[in-house]
C-alpha cells in the first residue's frame, strides 16, 4: 500500500512519521470499510424499498438488541484500540533523549530564529544532523505560532511567555519544509523555515561555517547582522555615544590610547584580536569586561564586523 | 390538564392564551427563571475560575490587592444585601397572601437596601479611582506592590461591575413591581412576577456572598 | 416577506382563529408578533440573508485560493474575508438556523401547543439576534476583523480593527441563543399535548431539547469569555496576555469549553431533522427510538468534557490530552448508533425520494465522511500532524455544512409546504440537490488530501505543489453556489403561486401535520389528545386532532 501512503502523505523523514503513517493508513482502510457499508445501505434501501403505492402500512421493526449491541460495541472496541495506538505513538514521540541536541527556537511575526548549542544563530533555516535526537525549545515573542514539520508529522504551538519542547530524530537527510500552523496575521502564510537534515559532514561544515546565508550575504550586511545578533550592540553604540565599550562610529583607522599607556591604530588585526582576545589591549577609560567570542563567531562574521565598522565612518 | 377549547374566556386575566391554566403558567415561568439563573451562575462561574487560576499564579499580588479594599464597607454592603433578601421574601409572602400595603412596604425596603448598597459601592469606586487604582493599563497607584495588582483590580472591577449591573437591573425591576403592587395587580391568584424577581434578587445576593470573601478576605 | 403577506389568499370563514397565520395581521404587525410561526419565518429570512453574505465571503476566499500568491485580494483582505465567513456562518447562520428558524416554527406544533412557553421572550430573542447582526455588520464595515472566528489571544488583543465590537456582537448573539434555549426547555417540559409522554415526543423535539440544554449551559461561559476579551482590549487587564502575566492558553480553554459543545449545538438539531424526515419519508416506525433519544442527551453531556481535543498541540499535559482523546472517541459512539438507526429505519419501508429525503440521504453520506474523518483527528499521534491543516477544515465543513446545513435544507424542504402553504418544483429541487452534492464534495474532498500533505489552514498563499487540489476545490465552490442559486429560484417561485400544499403532503403522523398548511394562528382548533406514537406507521392513521382528516 505504499502508493497510497505516498499519494496521501508527504515524505516520511523519521521513524515516528512512519508510525503515524501506519496508523493513518490503517484508520483510512477501517473508515473506508465503514463508509462503504454506510453508502451501500444508504443507496440500496431507497432503491429496493422505493414507494410503489401510497398509503401502505409497513412492518413494526423498532428494535433488535443483537443488532444494536453489535453496532455499539464493535465501534467502541475499535475506537478504544485506535485510542491506545495513537496515544502510545504520541507519548513515545515526546520522550526525552538525554543526549539530544538542544536548539532554541524563537518565533515572531513572521520569522523563525534558531540558536544552536554553540551560540551560533540562523534565521529561517534549521540545521540538524541526521539520526541524532534533537530537542527544540520554542517560545514566541508576540502572538501564538505553531512550528509544523509535515515530513516529521509533528507540530507544537509556540506560546508567548512559555517554553515548549519538541523532540524529534530525523532519519532522512535533505531539505524539509517547516510551516507556521497557528494563524498569526498578515504574514502567516509566508512564515516558512527550511529544515536541513544534514549528513554528519554537512553538519560539521555548518557548525564551522555557519548557515548558508553567512556565506552569501554581503560582508557589511553580515557584519551588521552579527553586530545586532551576537550581542555587540549591548556595549558598542554606532552613533558615537560612549557605553561599556567604545562606539563603532568613526572608529576605523583611529589611534586609541590604551590602559597601559601605549597606543594602537584600529585596523583589521586589532579588531580581530579584540574579538578573540578582548582583554589583551583595552582602551583607556574602559574596564576589561568584554568576553571572548572565540568559537562563537565564524571567520566570515569577523570579517563582516570589520567591514561593518569600516562602513561606519 | 383539561381539554377545554382554545381561544375562549380565560379564567384569569393574566393567563396567556397558550397555557391551559394559571398553574401551568406559573410552573412554566418558574422553570424558565431557574434556567435563566443557571446561566447566570455559569457566567459568574467562568469569572471565578479565571480569578482562582490567576490567584494561584500571583498570590502576593492578590493579597496586596485586597489590602486596598475596605472590609468595613464590604461588610456593610453584605448586611444590606442580606437584609434586602429578607425583605424580598417578606414581599413575596405578602403578595401571595393579598396584603397589598405590606407588599409595597417590603418592596420599598428592598429598594432602599439595594440603593444603600449602590451608594457605598459608589464611594468605594470613587475612592479607588482617586488613588489611581483602576483596572489593567490604567492602574497608576503610587504606593507600589506587585505589578499583577493591576490584574487583580481588573478582576475586581469586572466582577463587582457586572454584579453592580445586576443590582441596578434588579432595582429597576423591583421599582416596576412596586408600582404594579401599588395598583393592586397582585393577589394570591397571581403573584408570579414578584416570585420570579424575588428568585433573581436572591441570586444577586448569593453571588455577592461569594464575591465578598473572595475579593475582600483573601489570605 | 412581502411576497407572502401580499398574496391575496385566505380561506378564512370570518372567525379570527381560522385565519392562516401568514395572513393574520398587517406587515407591520410582524415586527412585534409573538407568534412562534411568524418569528420562525422572520428568523428564516434573516438567517438566509446572513447565509448569502457568509457564502459570498466563502466564494471570495475560494477564488483567492485559485492560484498561489495574490489572485484577487491582499493578505489583509483575505484574513478579514475568512474571519467574517467563519463568524457569520457560525454565530449568525448555523447556531440559530435549525433551532431558531425551523425549531421555532415546528416545535410547538409538534407538541400540540399553541405557542412556545414564553412568546414575548421569543420576540425579544429575535430582536437581540437582529441587534447582534447589526453590530456585527457595523464591525464589518468599520474596518473588518482579522482574528479568525476563534478570537485567539494574544493576537485578538493586539491586532487593529474593531475586534471589541465584533466580540460584543458574538456576546449579544449568545444571549439570543440562551433565551431561545430557556424557552425551548420550558416548552418541552410544560407544554406537551395531553397523552404525549416523554417517549411519545417526536425525535426532532428530543434533539432540539438536548440542544437547548447545551445552549443554556454552555453559552454563558462564552459570554463571560468574550466579556473578558473585551475588557482585555479596553483596559489591558492582562488575563490572557503573557506580557502582563496572563495566560493565552486559558482563553482557549474557556473558548472551547463553550465552542465544542457549540459544535453539538450545531449538529444535534441537524440529526433531529434527519430523525424526523427518514421515518416519515420511509413510512416506517423509527428503529431504536429510545437509543436515538438518549444518544442526543448523551452527546449533550459528553460534549462538555471534550473541549481539550482542540488543544492537543497547545502544550497541555499528556494526561489531559489522553483523557480528552478518549472522551472524544466516546462521543463518537452515540453518533454511530444514530447513523445505524437511521439506515435501519429505511429497511423494508415505503420510501419516497422527494426532496426532503434526497437531502436526508445526502446527509447520511456526508455525515458519514464528517464523522469518520473525525476519528483520525481524535487519534492523538495522527492529530498532531493534521491539527490546523486543511484536513481539519474539510472535516468540520463536512460536519457543519455537509451535515447541519444539509439537514437544515432537508428540514426546509420538509416544512416548506407547512410554513408557506405551497409546494416547490420537485424537478428543480432534484437538480439543485445534485449540484449541491457534487459541488460540496468537489470543494471539500480535495481538502482532506491537502491537509494530509501538510497544507496549513488560514493560508493566504501556498506552495505551488498544492495548486491543482486548490483549483478543484475552487471550481467545486462554484458548483455548490450554482446549486444554491437554483434553490433560491424555485423556492421564491413557489411563493408566487397560489397556496396549493395539502395539509399533510408527506403522510406524516406527528401533530404538526394535523393542521392546515399553513397553520391557523393558534395552530389547532382543539387541543390535540395524542392517540398514537409519532412513527406508528405499522397501524392505520388515527388523527390526534378532532375532526382532522388528510
Amino acid at each position: 500500500m505504499n502508493w497510497l501512503r505516498d499519494w496521501m502523505m508527504p515524505l516520511a523523514a523519521s521513524e515516528h512519521a512512519k508510525k503515524v503513517d501506519d496508523l493513518y493508513i490503517f484508520t483510512f482502510w477501517l473508515m473506508l470499510a465503514f463508509f462503504i457499508l454506510i453508502v451501500y445501505l444508504t443507496v440500496l434501501f431507497p432503491l429496493k424499498y422505493k414507494r410503489k403505492k401510497e398509503g401502505v402500512m409497513t412492518i413494526n421493526f423498532s428494535h433488535n438488541l443483537a443488532l444494536e449491541l453489535a453496532w455499539s460495541v464493535i465501534p467502541l472496541i475499535l475506537v478504544i484500540g485506535l485510542f491506545f495506538w495513537g496515544f502510545n505513538d504520541y507519548v513515545e514521540s515526546r520522550v526525552h533523549q538525554n543526549d539530544a541536541i538542544e536548539v532554541h527556537v524563537t518565533a515572531n511575526k513572521w520569522n523563525w530564529a534558531f540558536e544552536y548549542p554553540d551560540g551560533s544563530r540562523s534565521i529561517k533555516a534549521l540545521h540538524v544532523p541526521v539520526n541524532k535526537p534533537v530537542r527544540l525549545i520554542l517560545t514566541s515573542e508576540d502572538v501564538l505560532h505553531a512550528f509544523f514539520i509535515p515530513a516529521l508529522r509533528t507540530k507544537t504551538d509556540v506560546i508567548p511567555g512559555r517554553y515548549v519542547e519538541l523532540p524529534f530524530t530525523a532519519t532522512v537527510a535533505g531539505k524539509h519544509q517547516v510551516f507556521c500552523a497557528e494563524y498569526c496575521g498578515r504574514g502567516h502564510s509566508g512564515m516558512f523555515a527550511e529544515l536541513y537534515v544534514d549528513t554528519p559532514e554537512q553538519y560539521e561544515t555548518f557548525l564551522k561555517e555557519g548557515p548558508e546565508e553567512f556565506k552569501t550575504m554581503p560582508l557589511v550586511e553580515l557584519g551588521k547582522f552579527t553586530y545586532n545578533e551576537a550581542g555587540c550592540k549591548s556595549c558598542h553604540t554606532i552613533d558615537g555615544t560612549k557605553s561599556e565599550g567604545p562606539s563603532f562610529k568613526n572608529l576605523w583607522g583611529k589611534s586609541e590610547k590604551l590602559r597601559d599607556g601605549s597606543s594602537v591604530t584600529v585596523d583589521e588585526s586589532y579588531i580581530r584580536e579584540s574579538i578573540l582576545n578582548p582583554t589583551a589591549k583595552v582602551v583607556a577609560g574602559y574596564e576589561p569586561v568584554m568576553p571572548s567570542f572565540q568559537g562563537l563567531l565564524r571567520d566570515r562574521q569577523i570579517l563582516g564586523v570589520i567591514e561593518y565598522i569600516k562602513s561606519l565612518k | 390538564m383539561s381539554s377545554e377549547s382554545y381561544g375562549h374566556a380565560a379564567e384569569h386575566a393574566f393567563r396567556q392564551h397558550h397555557f391551559v391554566n394559571s398553574e401551568q403558567q406559573f410552573d412554566t415561568s418558574k422553570l424558565g427563571m431557574w434556567l435563566f439563573l443557571a446561566t447566570e451562575i455559569l457566567m459568574f462561574g467562568g469569572l471565578f475560575v479565571g480569578f482562582g487560576l490567576m490567584q494561584a499564579n500571583y498570590p502576593e499580588a492578590w493579597v496586596a490587592g485586597h489590602h486596598h479594599l475596605d472590609r468595613i464597607m464590604g461588610s456593610i454592603n453584605t448586611v444590606f444585601l442580606l437584609c434586602s433578601s429578607f425583605t424580598m421574601v417578606m414581599a413575596v409572602h405578602a403578595s401571595s397572601t393579598n396584603q397589598k400595603s405590606k407588599t409595597v412596604l417590603n418592596l420599598l425596603a428592598t429598594l432602599a437596601f439595594a440603593g444603600g448598597f449602590m451608594v457605598i459601592k459608589y464611594f468605594e469606586y470613587s475612592h479607588k479611582f482617586h488613588e489611581g487604582i483602576l483596572p489593567g493599563r490604567y492602574f497608576s497607584y503610587a504606593g507600589g506592590g506587585p505589578p499583577e495588582q493591576a490584574m487583580f483590580f481588573g478582576f475586581y472591577f469586572a466582577m463587582t461591575g457586572i454584579h453592580g449591573v445586576h443590582v441596578l437591573i434588579g432595582m429597576i425591576l423591583i421599582a416596576w413591581l412596586t408600582i404594579r403592587a401599588q395598583r393592586g395587580e397582585f393577589s394570591s391568584a397571581y403573584y408570579t412576577p414578584v416570585d420570579l424577581i424575588g428568585l433573581y434578587w436572591h441570586l444577586v445576593d448569593l453571588i455577592w456572598i461569594y464575591l465578598f470573601p473572595l475579593l475582600y478576605l483573601v489570605s | 416577506m412581502a411576497d407572502i403577506v401580499a398574496t391575496p389568499k385566505s380561506q378564512s370563514h370570518g372567525d379570527h382563529y381560522d385565519v392562516d397565520y401568514l395572513n393574520d395581521g398587517s406587515l407591520l404587525s410582524w415586527l412585534t408578533t409573538v407568534d412562534h410561526k411568524k418569528l420562525g419565518v422572520m428568523y428564516l429570512w434573516s438567517i438566509l440573508f446572513m447565509f448569502f453574505l457568509g457564502g459570498v465571503f466563502a466564494l471570495l476566499v475560494r477564488l483567492e485560493l485559485m492560484n498561489p500568491g495574490q489572485t484577487i485580494m491582499t493578505a489583509e483582505q483575505y484574513n478579514k474575508a475568512f474571519t467574517l465567513h467563519g463568524a457569520i456562518m457560525v454565530f449568525l447562520v448555523i447556531i440559530p438556523s435549525i433551532p431558531a428558524a425551523l425549531g421555532n416554527f415546528a416545535l410547538p406544533l409538534m407538541l400540540g401547543a399553541k405557542d412556545v412557553a414564553f412568546p414575548r421572550l421569543n420576540l425579544l430573542s429575535f430582536w437581540i439576534y437582529v441587534t447582534g447582526a447589526i453590530i456585527a455588520t457595523v464591525a464589518m464595515v468599520t474596518g473588518g476583523v482579522d482574528t479568525g472566528w476563534t478570537f485567539y489571544t494574544p493576537y485578538s488583543t493586539t491586532t487593529d480593527g474593531p475586534v471589541a465590537l465584533m466580540t460584543f456582537a458574538a456576546f449579544v448573539l449568545g444571549f439570543s441563543s440562551i433565551l431561545t434555549g430557556v424557552n425551548f426547555v420550558a416548552t418541552v417540559h410544560k407544554l406537551r399535548a395531553p397523552g404525549m409522554g416523554w417517549f411519545k415526543m417526536p425525535l426532532f423535539v428530543w434533539g432540539i431539547y438536548a440542544t437547548a440544554i447545551i445552549q443554556v449551559l454552555a453559552t454563558p461561559v462564552l459570554a463571560i469569555t468574550l466579556l473578558l476579551l473585551i475588557f482585555e482590549r479596553l483596559f489591558g487587564v492582562g488575563v490572557f496576555d503573557p506580557k502582563l502575566g496572563g495566560d493565552p492558553v486559558l482563553f482557549q480553554h474557556f473558548f472551547w469549553f463553550y465552542s465544542h459543545p457549540a459544535v453539538y449545538i450545531m449538529i444535534l438539531p441537524g440529526m433531529a431533522i434527519i430523525s424526523e424526515v427518514i421515518p416519515t419519508m420511509s413510512q416506517k416506525v423509527f428503529f431504536g427510538y429510545k437509543a436515538t433519544a438518549f444518544s442526543s442527551v448523551a452527546i449533550a453531556i459528553v460534549s462538555f468534557v471534550v473541549w481539550g481535543h482542540h488543544m492537543f498541540t497547545s502544550g497541555q499535559s499528556q494526561l489531559a490530552g489522553a483523557i480528552f482523546s478518549f472522551l472524544t472517541f466516546l462521543v463518537g459512539i452515540p453518533s454511530a448508533i444514530k447513523v445505524f438507526n437511521w439506515i435501519t429505519t429505511m429497511y423494508k419501508g415505503s420510501i419516497s425520494l422527494a426532496a426532503p429525503m434526497l437531502y436526508a440521504l445526502m446527509f447520511l453520506i456526508l455525515f458519514g465522511i464528517g464523522g469518520l474523518t473525525g476519528i483520525f483527528l481524535g487519534t492523538m499521534s495522527v492529530d498532531i500532524h493534521l491539527h490546523d491543516t486543511y484536513f481539519v477544515v474539510a472535516h468540520f465543513h463536512y460536519v457543519m455544512m455537509g451535515s447541519t446545513l444539509i439537514a437544515f435544507l432537508a428540514g426546509l424542504h420538509f416544512w416548506w409546504p407547512k410554513m408557506f402553504g405551497r409546494m416547490y418544483n420537485e424537478r428543480a429541487a432534484q437538480i439543485a440537490a445534485f449540484f449541491v452534492f457534487i459541488g460540496f464534495n468537489a470543494t471539500f474532498l480535495p481538502q482532506f488530501l491537502l491537509g494530509s500533505r501538510g497544507m496549513p489552514r488560514r493560508y493566504y498563499d501556498y506552495l505551488p505543489e498544492f495548486t491543482p487540489l486548490h483549483q478543484v476545490s475552487t471550481v467545486g465552490s462554484w458548483l455548490l453556489g450554482l446549486g444554491f442559486v437554483i434553490m433560491a429560484g424555485y423556492l421564491f417561485a413557489s411563493l408566487r403561486k397560489k397556496m396549493d400544499a395539502p395539509s399533510n403532503p408527506w403522510h406524516a403522523r406527528t401533530l404538526d401535520w394535523q393542521t392546515s398548511s399553513p397553520p391557523i394562528t393558534h395552530n389547532f382548533h382543539e387541543i390535540p389528545v395524542l392517540k398514537q406514537g409519532p412513527y406508528d406507521y405499522f397501524k392505520p392513521f388515527e388523527p390526534s386532532v378532532e375532526g382532522y382528516h388528510e
